[in-house]
């Protein structure tokens, strides 16, 4: 799969997107652009209690109302569902207790939007309020208030503890120990578009979903579970995403719900969410507290890492077991970590369901993560850039917790991020007030295992071609603005020696394209692009064959380029790529084949060793520099560089695309965004009150790419969609201090936080470390190392 | 977008609508539609006049994505009434193009990867056609400050300021781009 070719004509060239057209002249589709004759239009109520159990709900009114068709409570859904299948807590519309403000309770399908938010407001839902529990803390607090009745005990959702190799005897051997606390604010994806779904249910009793999913198979599969159907009599068709960063990733709640109304109304029915309502469904960044206990040597070296971590779930599971599991997975992938120990908890709380944002559950660890390990090198009088340098974790090694490592590209980042920025000549030498930090980070290049247990491939791709030289390539990848897509031609054209405009690309239809587990995870690129090469590579030698019999040249000395196949050794001779279509048709009848994909095993047999490994990891290094305004708190981003291993770029335009993308969202997170609550409701669900950076914030910016040829990768690619975020909140943390001398061991790192900070310290107080909230873990899990 | 609720809503939302009709110019075309007159423009474009390339994040006025030109200046379509606009001319990225071809803020957009998701791509791309229009030399400043108002997820602006640069640059003929120590990449 890595295999190295004298000469690519597509790969590695920036060439325009095949739907960038599309979206600059505003012809692409999205979910809220369709439109069905007779299709009527949904609302949902929601609730207005953070935690109450539900009395009573009388739809008479609204059914009366003229314009209603179809009034829909839980009653009629009663089957729960989740995107893991050990947390099947949700309900479409719930029946028994709602959870957190903005909960569904009823659905409406009327004649147009007011109607059904007409309606709404008739339903009338009787409710016995209940303690809401707004914190970890809360939650812990009060074991008799249970959010949910599953889970170890009271409200915690899932608890771990994993040690692999004595911890204590590493921190014995250490010449310096340190432990830190850090709090990691939630935030959420603010998708520019908002979750619209149009169902069709149709007199042949098949069932057709239109939606703003990342995850089209697995809605799938929820559907069929929830409304009883055959999986067989249910399309889902993934609209290309208005942004998804991970927001777009559940089954929700209204993609059942049209579902359901269309079935019984016999209608088309569509929904489109407000952007109040897309707060509530959420699925964000999970707020974190760490906890970091590192022993190290004088020379840097870590002896042993002990973890803590405490996510605040919100209402409901999601994807949190695996939030769990990830925060503690991807601490020993970057510099080596000998003994390790991971505890950690996840919690529910009457808040919005917190699940995947870019980077799920490592952004939190790695801030910190990364802070530590600045203030250790502080301590040993090491620059942090030379000790992380240093302790590397080596290529083609198994870490202590077991993940197998591919090639590792960060000490080439660090280097290049440390030159770019002249990090030597500013590092504690900038004027008060001026600071730089540098962070490191790795990610996954997509999960090793599936969100559901199964031994099938991971990704499809299924390619025709037709005697017109037209090529289709058919796979059920989601693009939700990254390029997947565009990644498929790109493959498609390398392989087959065409231009990608040449070729058309269908995608996310649950009907015709082979299944593609969806944008999450990193995963596509690497994945899709393995099964691309796999099917096109079938092809190809259907055509050499027949080109080959046709020129009167070995098989293996053949080439597909500029829309030829020629004689490597003499390229004059060669035939047109329609010509060998045509004739290879002829040879072999219908053209058409297929690939897919599967990630190597896991090498860890312990209970969540299922998190954690990857076909292989990207590695990132960001330097950030900035000016703190020591008088208000405010502070200006002046530019960050950022190297990132993408092991090959198969298009250069779009990896700085996502480097710049991942870079603007990291430093939304560290400065100013936050899903934050007041007495159970959400303080800000508006794009105005949310703060997010805009046009003005906007600093430089340096992109870097590191090429390390990962065999695991399509000609070596890796991925840069979600790991490029992660070193640059802790980068933003670290040159803070640089500028101003105080450590502000959490995010967002608002300018009041900075004011008091520097109070504090004009007082002589340390800023000190927070509170952990009181939790007993079990006994860990011991795994024995079995790594170098 | 939903009117604050009264009973006569609540009660009749199908008898006791006012409508009124509305003639809008869009794009250099005249249509003529029949609606209630507290529909605003981005729900008439969209769902009248099947303009469905102007898109919608808050229908509150706060993202910017839904922005089209009214004589020429942006104006946030989810707070403009099309009966306070009869008879101006509006323009949508639908009007960009010219008999199919594009204008050089969307060559540019394409060619740059300025368009990610897309989903902002209409509205920023008739707010800085608004700015070019008027100001066919902006400096970097003055293009953030015009789209300061236009919200992206997807790009940290980055691309979208060197595709405004850059159809400028291609508008005005030998006008140099400020790009040069910002928002660069660099390969392997």
């Amino acid at each position: 799969m890595g295999e190295e070719k004298e000469e690519y004509s597509i790969i590695g060239r920036p060439l325009i997107k095949v739907d960038a057209m599309a979206k600059v002249t505003g012809e692409t589709k999205f979910a809220d652009d369709l439109a069905l004759p007779r299709m009527l239009h949904a609302k949902l109520l929601r609730s207005p209690h953070p935690h109450a159990r539900i009395l009573s709900i009388d739809t008479g009114p609204a059914e009366a109302l003229p314009g209603v068709h179809a009034v829909l409570t839980g009653r009629a859904l009663p089957i729960k569902f989740g995107i893991l299948p050990v947390s099947q807590d949700e309900e479409a519309l719930a029946t028994e207790k709602v959870r957190y403000v903005g909960d569904p309770v009823a659905a409406v399908a009327a004649v147009d939007e007011e109607t059904a938010e007409a309606a709404c407001r008739l339903i009338r839902v009787e409710y016995e309020v209940l303690p809401a529990l707004m914190s970890v803390g809360e939650a812990l607090a009060r074991e008799d208030v249970r959010i949910h009745d599953y889970g170890p005990r009271g409200n915690i959702h899932k608890e771990v503890a994993l040690e692999f190799g004595d911890v204590e005897e590493g921190f014995a051997q250490a010449d310096h120990v340190r432990e830190d606390v850090f709090f990691y604010e939630g935030s959420t994806h603010l998708p520019m578009e908002q979750h619209a779904a149009l169902a069709a249910h149709g007199p042949d009793g098949k069932l057709c979903l239109w939606s703003s999913t990342q995850t089209p198979h697995y809605v799938h599969r929820a559907l069929a579970k929830v409304l009883e159907l055959p999986a067989s009599h249910i399309r889902v068709i993934a609209l290309p995403n208005g942004g998804g960063f991970g927001g777009k990733s559940d089954p929700f709640s209204h993609e059942i719900v049209v579902c359901k109304l269309s079935m019984l109304t016999g209608r088309p029915v569509k929904i489109c969410l407000t952007r109040e309502e897309v707060f509530y469904a959420h699925r964000g960044r999970h707020p974190v507290t760490l906890w970091f206990k590192t022993g190290v040597t004088r020379g840097g070296a870590i002896t042993a890492m002990h973890f803590r971590s405490y996510l605040d779930g919100g209402a409901y599971g999601s994807y949190g077991v695996a939030s769990l599991y990830y925060t503690g997975a991807l601490q020993t992938v970057t510099y080596r970590v000998p003994r390790y120990k991971f505890e950690g908890v996840r919690v529910f709380t009457n808040k919005p369901p917190c699940g995947p944002k870019r980077g799920h559950g490592t952004p939190q660890p790695r801030c910190a993560l990364e802070v530590h390990l600045d203030k250790l090198a502080e301590a040993l009088g090491l620059d942090p850039s030379e000790m992380r340098r240093r302790h590397l974790v080596q290529p083609n090694s198994v870490t202590v917790n077991q993940l197998r490592i591919g090639t590792v590209g960060l000490g080439e980042c660090l280097d290049r991020v440390v030159e770019r920025s002249g990090w030597k000549a500013k590092h504690r030498k900038l004027p008060f007030g001026h600071g730089i930090g540098v962070a490191g980070s790795a990610y996954i290049s997509g999960a090793g295992l599936p969100i559901y247990w199964n031994a099938l491939p991971h990704s499809g791709v299924q390619i025709k071609i037709d005697r017109g030289g037209g090529v289709a390539v058919f796979c059920g990848s989601t693009d939700i603005g990254q390029g997947s897509d565009s990644v498929l031609a790109y493959v498609a054209a390398e392989e087959l020696g065409i231009e990608p405009e040449d070729i058309r690309v269908v995608t996310a239809d649950t009907d015709l394209t082979p299944v593609d587990l969806g944008s999450y995870s990193s995963r596509v690129t690497l994945m899709t692009g393995n099964a691309t090469i796999q099917a096109a590579r079938k092809l190809k030698a259907q055509l050499f064959e027949a080109a080959g019999e046709k020129l009167g040249v070995p098989f293996d000395r053949l080439r597909a380029a500029h829309r030829r196949i020629f004689d490597r050794d003499n390229p004059e001779a060669g035939i047109g790529f329609v010509e060998a279509a045509v004739l290879a048709e002829a040879k072999f009848g219908t053209l058409g084949a297929v690939g897919s994909y599967t990630p190597p095993k896991g090498l860890g047999k312990y209970k969540g060793a299922g998190v954690g490994p990857t076909p292989t990891y990207s590695y990132s290094a960001a330097v950030v520099e900035l000016t703190v305004d020591p008088e208000t708190g405010f502070i200006t981003v002046d530019k960050v560089w950022l190297a990132h291993d993408i092991g090959k770029a198969i298009n250069p335009l779009l990896v700085i695309g996502q480097i710049e993308g991942s870079v603007y969202m990291a430093l939304g997170e560290a400065l100013m965004e936050e899903q934050a609550f007041r007495k159970g409701v959400h303080k800000i669900p508006s794009m105005l009150e949310y703060k997010s950076p805009t046009f003005l914030e906007t600093p430089q910016m340096e992109s870097i790419l590191v090429e390390t040829l990962d065999p695991a990768g399509p000609y070596g690619a890796k991925e840069v969609g979600q790991g490029v975020l992660l070193p640059v909140v802790p980068a933003v943390l670290n040159a803070i201090y640089d500028a101003v001398g105080v450590r502000i061991d959490e995010v967002p790192a608002s300018p009041e936080k900075i004011v008091k900070a520097l109070e504090a310290q004009r007082r002589g107080r340390a800023s000190g470390n927070g509170r952990l909230p009181s939790v007993t873990f079990p006994e860990p899990t011991v795994v024995q190392p079995t790594g170098a | 977008m939903v009117p604050s609720p009264t009973l006569a809503v609540n009660i009749a939302p199908l008898r006791d609508v006012h409508k009124a009709l509305i003639r809008l110019r869009v794009n250099g075309e005249t249509h003529e539609v029949y609606v209630p007159v507290h529909k605003t423009l981005l729900e008439v474009l969209r769902e009248d006049l099947n303009l469905t390339g102007t898109k919608h994040g808050c229908e509150l006025g706060e993202c910017g994505t839904c922005t089209v030109l009214v004589d020429g200046e942006p104006v946030l379509s989810c707070l403009a009434l099309p009966i306070e606009l009869q008879d101006r001319d509006i323009v949508t990225v639908e009007g960009l193009a010219e008999r199919g071809v594009p204008h050089p803020l969307q060559v540019a957009f394409a060619e740059l990867g300025a368009a990610q998701c897309g989903y902002c791509t209409p509205g920023i791309l008739v707010a800085a056609k608004s700015l070019l229009d008027q100001n066919p030399r902006p400096t970097l400043d003055e293009i953030k400050e015009a789209l300061a108002g236009n919200l992206c997820r997807c790009t940290g602006y980055i691309k979208i300021l060197e595709a405004v640069e850059l159809a400028a640059q291609r508008m005005t003929g030998n006008w140099k781009r400020e790009t040069g120590n910002w928002g660069t990449g660099s390969g392997a």
